[in-house]
């Protein structure tokens, strides 16, 4: 399955991708490729740039250096006259269209109930007409599970309820690249799950690429095709879930997963 | 002459106070927008002279800014009527406050909102119009509201420059009867404060439904 | 237009306006800070009648102009006997009209001391009295002096208006100096700046104070 999808052309492709802030070195020369349709699961421990690494390809933060391509065009830059320049606000609206986002800590918006977070991109971004928007949020609002609060306000949803919301309005938005940056992390542990299972649901179907940076190893092992173990700001491994977590090579990565056992043990909890 | 011969020249000197009430208010709505946003340009040059129209306002005094516009500024070849100049002089000043309070608002809101806004592909104006300004303006309005009660307050001012407001009126009634005078400008507080007091309680009230079901 | 000689000639004038302007400043900012307390206190106060009185007070003086509350005092008072010479009654009026916002902010800083303090004094058998000025308004004041601050710059650009109860202050100089000339936009330009120059340096002194009590 991983070999077949090398072989198609990558739909994201991050090359030399540096990002300082000051003398602070967060991501330092990544490659990366995502292929149409996979799932990569991004491990690692906290300020290893796993976050960032999704934040440069939502536009949230510009890379210092290097280039990303999405479907084999520039994101952040144009080329004019052989010379990259940064692109316009213009470009970049462009390029987005591809991409949808859920973050840690939902940023659901407040002042709309549920169906107008959902249908709000869908008709302003998107132009869809209004029933057709409706349409498609309240079938992936039930989808969710939350095909019962159209008309709540996010303030009156538990945690893993306004991240499920979360993730449909980025789904009625039909990305081929979802980023889900530590979408748990936020959540009480009983609520954990139900988020999970709404992500894995999603996997299954799936022609969209995924991008999920967790601190879950089993649910990383279960979704992902491909584990990237980023440390200090490089990618120190990479593999399948049975090559990353019960063949680990580098001493960083065993000292990770030894600590995950160990420790804080969501892993072990389980 | 009891109490109601003074009425109908201080319903006189109420009405024009109202009026320049309202047309200052819509100029230092204005001008708090424009400025709050100015402030938060890109631009420096923007930011720059922004602050500058800020700092001028809040700095130097409403009723010598009203002076100036009023004594000083046909000086310079620029007369205008006593009621532009009080309407110019309260919207100005107020609108300076205001930008401040349209400024911190704005960025009260929490990052996140504009990450998800942009994470929905919003154009910087969706994001703005759709996602960042609903949630600042209901956190605007407290203030606001304490503002425009500072802004009926200061229309007491334009009695100086000749414009028969509510003040004017209580002066001129005193010049009949100097004996009543004490009379007559408790009357004039107490229309003042019928004309406050409804503006607060309204306020109260708008920042009420705006905010219910969602906190 | 702008003439810098007559500028360099009023301006001394002006500056010595300035000491009755800053002196009414003064002298108000004084009286509304006991005045604001005292109304704060009632506000707190058991019997309701008491606390609604002062809520009353609060209210009105604060929806109601200055200007007006000046001319009750100045013209107003001498009807029933008492005669005010204006810097007296500018004084008092902004003294009276500041007290209503000061309470406001007294109350704050009084509701922001925990519970827990109020609780911890009754433990150690403290006074009410000794509750108050030991434990409670410490704590209480010490957040609230910028904002003080700020009320004090706020009374400082207030006092032109006490120009109109005929107290020669900075405004009512540059005024008299300007219809005696002809020359408005030199008198009323540096009695701005003045002002300018005044509020924005405190401001910044404030500023400074404020990041230094927060520092602790």
């Amino acid at each position: 399955m991983n070999n077949t999808r090398q072989t198609a052309d990558p739909i994201v492709r991050y090359r030399s991708i540096s990002k300082t802030f000051g003398d602070l070195t967060i991501l330092h020369e990544i490659d990366l490729d995502i292929a149409p349709a996979e799932k990569v699961a991004v491990i690692g421990p906290s300020g290893s740039g796993k976050t960032t690494l999704a934040r440069l390809l939502m536009t949230l933060e510009e890379p210092t250096s290097g280039t990303i391509e999405v479907n084999g065009e520039l994101l952040w830059h144009k080329r004019v006259n052989g010379r990259l320049v940064r692109a316009d606000e213009r470009h970049l609206h462009k390029m987005r269209g591809n991409i949808g986002m859920v973050f840690q800590h939902f940023n659901l918006f407040p002042h709309m109930n549920i169906l107008r977070n959902v249908t709000e991109a869908p008709i302003h971004v998107l132009g869809l007409p209004r029933e057709e928007a409706v349409e498609r949020a309240v079938t992936m609002l039930e989808k969710v599970g939350l095909g019962d609060k159209l008309e709540a306000y996010p303030s009156h949803l538990s945690g893993g309820q306004k991240q499920r919301v979360a993730i449909a309005r980025a789904l009625v938005m039909r990305p081929s690249v979802m980023l889900f940056d530590e979408v748990t992390s936020a959540l009480d542990p009983e609520l954990v799950g139900e988020v999970l299972a709404v992500i894995k649901e999603i996997a299954r179907e799936g022609e969209m690429a995924m991008m999920l940076i967790t601190h879950e190893m089993d649910f990383a092992r279960d979704v992902a095709d491909r584990v990237i173990f980023t440390d200090g700001g490089t990618i120190v491994e990479e593999g399948s879930p049975e090559q990353i977590f019960h063949d680990p090579q580098s001493p960083r990565l065993q000292a990770f997963l030894s600590r995950f056992r160990a420790g804080s043990g969501k892993e072990v909890m389980r | 002459m009891s109490l109601f011969d003074l009425f109908p020249s201080l319903a006189k000197g109420a009405a024009l106070t109202v009026e320049v009430t309202v047309l200052s208010a819509l100029v230092a709505f204005a001008a708090s927008f424009l400025a709050g946003f100015g402030r938060l340009s890109r631009r420096k040059s923007v930011r720059a002279l922004t602050a500058v129209y800020v700092e001028v306002f809040r700095g130097t005094s409403l009723l010598v800014q009203l002076f100036w516009l009023y004594y000083a500024l046909p000086l310079l070849g620029v007369e205008l009527p006593p009621l532009a100049a009080g309407v110019i002089a309260l919207g100005l000043n107020h609108g300076a406050y205001g930008s401040e309070v349209v400024r911190s608002a704005v960025l009260a809101v929490p990052r996140g909102q504009t990450e998800a806004a942009i994470a929905l592909n919003m154009t910087p104006w969706q994001r703005m119009r759709r996602v960042i300004l609903p949630q600042a303006f209901v956190m605007m309005i407290p203030s606001f509201g304490n503002l425009l009660i500072e802004l009926l307050k200061g229309t007491s001012l334009i009695s100086l420059i000749t414009l028969a407001d509510l003040t004017f009126q209580g002066m001129v009634l005193r010049t009949f009867d100097a004996s009543r005078t004490f009379e007559i400008f408790a009357l004039v507080l107490v229309v003042y404060f019928a004309l406050a007091y409804p503006l607060t309680l309204g306020m109260r009230g708008l920042e009420r439904r705006l905010t219910a079901g969602r906190v | 237009m702008w003439s810098w000689p007559f500028a360099w000639q009023i301006a001394p004038e002006l500056l010595r306006a300035v000491q009755t302007t800053i002196a009414a400043t003064l002298a108000g900012f004084a009286l509304a800070l006991v005045g604001g307390l005292l109304l704060a206190f009632a506000r707190r106060a058991k019997p309701r009648g008491v606390s609604l009185a002062a809520a009353g007070v609060i209210e009105f003086v604060r929806s109601t102009p200055l200007l007006v509350q000046l001319y009750v005092l100045f013209y107003g008072l001498p009807s029933a006997g008492i005669s005010l010479p204006p810097f007296a009654a500018g004084v008092l009026g902004l003294g009276i009209h500041y007290s209503a916002y000061l309470a406001e902010v007294y109350r704050s800083g009084i509701e922001s001391v925990p519970r827990g303090q109020w609780e911890a004094a009754t433990a150690l058998n403290f006074s009410r009295r000794q509750t108050w000025t030991r434990i409670i308004l410490p704590q209480a004041i010490r957040p609230i002096i910028p904002v003080l601050g700020n009320y004090l710059i706020v009374m400082f650009k207030e006092t032109p208006v006490l120009s109109a109860i005929t107290l020669v202050e900075m405004l009512m100089t540059a005024k008299m100096i300007g219809s005696a000339s002809f020359r408005y936009l030199e008198a009323f330009t540096l009695a701005g700046m003045l002002f300018f120059l005044l509020s924005y340096a405190s401001s910044l002194l404030i500023r400074r104070l404020e990041s230094k009590l927060t520092q602790r």
